[in-house]
């Protein structure tokens, strides 16, 4: 029930955090534990993979809301990659794509912190 | 399915978000007895999490020692989803849409909900009864 959970990896100073499951109002709050983590190591360079996401509320979107501009403000951005199509809905119906980068692939948008 | 007679299910829960698994699961089950399609069953269960997650929040501030319904009324041609609760009412009439790209600009969080919902359902009812019922009734149609 409401199963979510992530992980972190690095790929040189870009942080992925990889989402699986349900964000919604009851486990928005384990992304935002691993969001500030970064945050206290002062890595602000920030690539979220949706790929094993399943369902996102607008507690969810919430979240990213919450730490972009901390991001972007120390030379850094949340971007994020890999969402299943009844999630980018979400996002699109939203208008979130205005303020966000979404990339197809996590490759995608990792490289474009190297840019 | 009898064509005049009406479907109705009901699930009564403790206000905690912890439930919103469960609840998403009684919905979508109920909708996709229902014959209705994938896409359609998506945005009726991401309303009614909308609607419980606004509930547990805003009328009971958390408090997990109350409770609320939900009831499903399947007829031929909606599928209609009423959250009943006693906790603190409100008026959703006098609450516009956020104009989104402010919003995205203001780096705002939170209030989405509502929005979603209007945007997901073809009616977003809100009834304040007598004795603290609170009732909304979220409709979509399906044939």
């Amino acid at each position: 029930m409401a199963e979510f959970s992530t992980k972190h990896r690095e790929d040189g100073e870009v942080n992925i955090i990889e989402l699986n499951g349900y964000l919604d109002a009851h486990t928005a709050q384990h992304l935002e534990h691993a969001i500030s983590d970064l945050i206290t190591k002062n890595k602000y360079k920030v690539v979220v993979n949706f790929e094993q996401l399943k369902y996102i509320s607008s507690a969810g979107l919430g979240v990213f809301m919450a730490f972009i501009e901390t991001m972007r403000t120390n030379a850094g951005d949340i971007k994020l990659a890999a969402m299943q199509p009844s999630v980018y809905n979400i996002f699109d119906l939203l208008g979130f794509p205005l303020l966000y980068e979404i990339f197809p692939t996590e490759t995608e948008a990792v490289n474009k912190f190297k840019l | 399915m009898n064509k005049t007679a009406k479907n109705i299910f009901e699930m009564k829960v403790k206000s905690s978000t912890e439930n919103l698994g469960a609840i998403r699961e009684f919905v979508e089950e109920k909708a996709t007895q229902s014959g209705i399609d994938k896409s359609i069953t998506d945005k009726i269960v991401l309303a009614v999490d909308e609607a419980c997650t606004n509930i547990i929040k805003h009328a009971y501030n958390y408090d997990e020692s109350t409770e609320f319904t939900i009831r499903v009324l399947i007829s031929k041609k909606e599928f209609k989803v009423l959250l009943i609760d006693h906790g603190k009412s409100f008026d959703p009439n006098q609450i516009a849409d956020p104009d989104m790209p402010t919003y995205l600009k203001q780096r705002r969080v939170g209030g989405l909900g509502l929005h979603l919902m209007r945007h997901l359902m073809d009616n977003v009812e809100y009834l304040n009864l007598e004795g603290n019922v609170n009732q909304l009734i979220l409709t979509k149609k399906i044939a």
